[in-house]
């Protein structure tokens, strides 16, 4: 009857999966690209992970204790930025900078996929002009010595910090006073210039200390109440210091201090020796899933594995596609999901060899398994779904690969499994009635 | 094969194996990875073939001692090809560029694979992360399986399996952590994040194969006619049903992982271990403990024994 209904379905399916099989192999793809005159822009390669690449993921303690509350976002959303622009300086392609929340404390981490030289990267943003102003409060015990002349917290003088930062500073440049001595003009934001312009009205005839990086550079007195939102900082600069300075604060103060307390690198070579290795573990296990499977169900086995095969190819198509970053977890998570896919397989193939016994028709028994293995298919994944979810909110970033990947792939195999292996049934399986 | 009749062999087998992971646990504890509990993990390549562990060792003694005097503990072990993976507490950028400095100094080219400092601190997050992880995934799975197994109440409450699906999920988790546990205190291995997230993923996959067995017990027994069955031959009929399936793919599951184990990089070497382990103590429980469980634990065995 509808034997020889033609497998338009299937064939799809399967051209499908050729075609995603070619774009899953970068050489073969990029070569397809080039024949087939399509657009530069889809040959696009994997999106590797550090611990495969080689590289640096770089975790940054942000001291919020002097930002109000209030403020703790746009101030760790501008120190993203900030670090974005200094890495972009440094030429990493695309860093990955994001923000973690730590109960009540934010870290920032930073991704360096193929940094060579990870020294300098961390020096670079770690350097960086911490620019705030202090009122000075001169102790009793005063000594006479003029303000730059005594530059350090001793007991002459009490600092308190004020809320004006580096974060309100919105250009910098450098300039020669009248003795020629280099000098860097910045320029503070409205909210700035509104907090500078209050400090200074307050501290008239006052000292207001500049410090940078925590150290104080200059120590002036205020003469009057500056509006305005503009500043000059002297101290002892040279014209060298001066000029990085501004390219500093031009790239970007940072707004607040930040600490290294993390950093793993995985040097190229190792990275590119995990790759192979994993690459090769996971083909050995297909080959062995594979092997198993003939050998156990015989006919129904290789049609289980032709559904795998399209399987792998249509999963690793999305992960190119969307594009999942593929860590070693991710790697492993994807070599997990193909050992789980065939689950799905063998309990449709139990199932039709029931209701074949019971005598019903090769269409019908196809029906049948897959209407009464389809609530164990669903439910026996629906744990795994979970917790795939539950790690990928929770989990660092390399195992958020890990979740990612088992994820799509215990989707992409209930999908594979009522469709492809459906289909596959309807035409390749044989009715036992003669 | 019946289950059944022999449940107080699993039954024994099970409390030996969870009485002695908890003992490995207790006495032992877990040896914690970087990543948990900090410190610095770095991994050099020596091209100088006359350096071995011992004058690495002696070499790095001086450095660290010259370099960081508060501090003079190190563990340096060999791995193939003349790469050494050197254990630190947490150190500075700054300290690492000396120390790597000092070693091309005195042995020539040094290469490096990884380095890896982490601060105390992180550890603790991911703890207290994990901690979250785990209690939302364990609420998550016991809503789950109450909501699948809300529609056949007869002749069990349905939440009595839930109750048996998750005490199979800690039976799962428990012996892994008592091999690892064993396994720190034998040949030094650590737990690291890997190590929690493979419980994760062990907890989620056999109360996955559980709910397939009592899926199929639940199916017989609306099949079954009310009044008199036997519930032993029901239960014992539908683990036959699903034992094929259930080594199966615990089996493929295994075998595709298995390479990696072997084969694959160091870095996954104990995750995948610990994945092994639980699905085939998974699959186990699933097939031996579950079914015998919910035989035990229904209240209605003496009545339906009659048939």
């Amino acid at each position: 009857m509808k034997k020889n209904k033609f497998p338009i379905f299937l064939i799809t399916i399967v051209l499908v999966a050729v075609l995603a099989g070619i774009f899953d192999y970068q050489p073969l793809w990029s070569k397809f690209v080039s024949k087939a005159h399509l657009p530069a822009a889809v040959n696009r390669g994997w999106r590797l992970g550090l611990d495969l690449v080689g590289g640096s993921l770089l975790t940054y303690n942000v001291d919020l204790s002097q930002v109000s509350a209030a403020d703790r976002d746009s101030v760790v959303r501008g120190l993203r930025d900030v670090i974005e622009k200094r890495v972009n300086l440094f030429g990493v392609s695309e860093p990955q900078i994001y923000i973690a929340d730590v109960g009540d404390q934010r870290n920032l981490i930073v991704e360096l996929a193929g940094i060579k030289d990870i020294n300098q990267a961390i020096e670079m943003i770690g350097e960086t002009p911490l620019l705030d102003f202090r009122e000075v409060e001169e102790m009793p015990a005063a000594a006479t010595a003029s303000s730059t002349e005594q530059l350090n917290e001793g007991p002459n003088y009490k600092f308190t910090p004020t809320n004006l930062t580096g974060r309100y500073v919105t250009s910098a440049q450098v300039s020669f006073d009248s003795f020629g001595k280099p000098v860097v003009d910045i320029t503070f934001n409205n909210e700035g210039a509104k907090i500078f312009e209050d400090l200074t009205a307050r501290n008239v005839n006052k000292y207001l200390a500049i410090f940078l990086d925590n150290q104080p550079i200059e120590i002036p007195i205020v003469k009057e109440k500056i509006s305005g939102g503009k500043a000059q900082i002297s101290g002892n600069l040279t014209p060298d210091s001066a000029r990085k300075l501004v390219e500093r604060f031009n790239a970007g103060a940072l707004p607040a201090p930040i600490e290294l307390v993390s950093q793993q690198t995985i040097g190229a070579s190792l990275g590119l020796d995990s790759l192979k290795k994993t690459i090769f573990s996971g083909l050995l296990g297909f080959i062995l899933v594979i092997l198993l499977m003939i050998g156990y169900y015989r006919a129904s086995g290789i049609i289980a594995c032709l559904a795998l095969l399209i399987y792998v190819s249509l999963s690793l198509g999305i992960f190119k596609v969307i594009p999942v970053t593929m860590t070693l977890a991710g790697i492993a998570g994807f070599i997990l999901s193909i050992g789980m896919a065939v689950d799905a397989n063998v309990l449709i193939f139990a199932r039709m060899k029931e209701e074949l016994k019971k005598g019903l028709s090769r269409k019908a028994a196809v029906e049948e398994g897959f209407r009464r293995a389809w609530p164990s298919i669903r439910d026996s994944n629906i744990t795994t779904l979970i917790i795939a979810i539950i790690l990928f909110y929770f989990a660092t970033s390399f195992v958020k690969g890990f979740a990612l990947t088992l994820f799509i792939g215990v989707l992409m195999s209930m999908f594979s499994a009522i469709t492809v292996t459906k289909a596959l049934l309807e035409v390749f399986i044989r009715d036992t009635k003669k | 094969m019946d289950i059944i009749k022999n449940r107080y062999i699993f039954f024994i087998l099970s409390g030996v194996l969870i009485l002695a992971s908890i003992f490995a646990f207790y006495f032992f504890g877990v040896k914690q990875g970087i990543d948990l509990a900090g410190g610095t993990s770095w991994q050099i390549q020596i091209t100088n073939s006359a350096v071995n562990e011992g004058s690495l060792k002696s070499v790095l003694a001086e450095i660290v001692a010259a370099n960081n005097s508060n501090s003079s503990d190190f563990v340096i072990k060999s791995l193939p090809d003349k790469n050494f993976l050197i254990r630190l507490p947490t150190i500075s950028e700054e300290s690492h560029q000396k120390y790597y400095q000092a070693l091309q100094a005195k042995f020539g080219e040094v290469k490096e694979g990884g380095f890896q400092s982490i601060g105390p601190t992180i550890g603790q997050e991911l703890r207290q992360r994990f901690i979250w992880a785990f209690i939302i995934g364990l609420i998550g799975i016991l809503l789950y399986v109450a909501w699948a197994f809300r529609k056949v109440s007869f002749p069990i409450k349905s939440w009595k399996y839930g109750v048996i699906v998750v005490l199979c999920g800690f039976h799962d988790i428990i012996v892994p952590i008592g091999i690892m546990a064993f396994l720190g205190w034998n040949k030094g291995i650590e737990i690291d994040t890997n190590f929690i997230v493979a419980l994760m993923f062990i907890l989620g996959y056999s109360i996955n194969d559980t709910i397939v067995v009592f899926d199929r017990i639940r199916e017989n027994l609306v099949l079954a006619h009310r009044g008199n069955f036997d519930f032993a031959g029901l239960i014992n009929a539908a683990v036959k049903q699903t034992f094929a399936r259930s080594v199966s793919t615990s089996l493929t599951t295994v075998l595709a992982i298995a390479p990696l184990y072997f084969i694959g990089p160091l870095s996954l070497k104990y995750f995948i271990l610990t994945l092994m382990l639980g699905i085939i103590v998974g699959s186990y429980s699933s097939i031996f403990i579950a079914s015998p469980l919910l035989y035990v634990w229904h209240p209605i065995k003496a009545k339906n024994k009659v048939k």
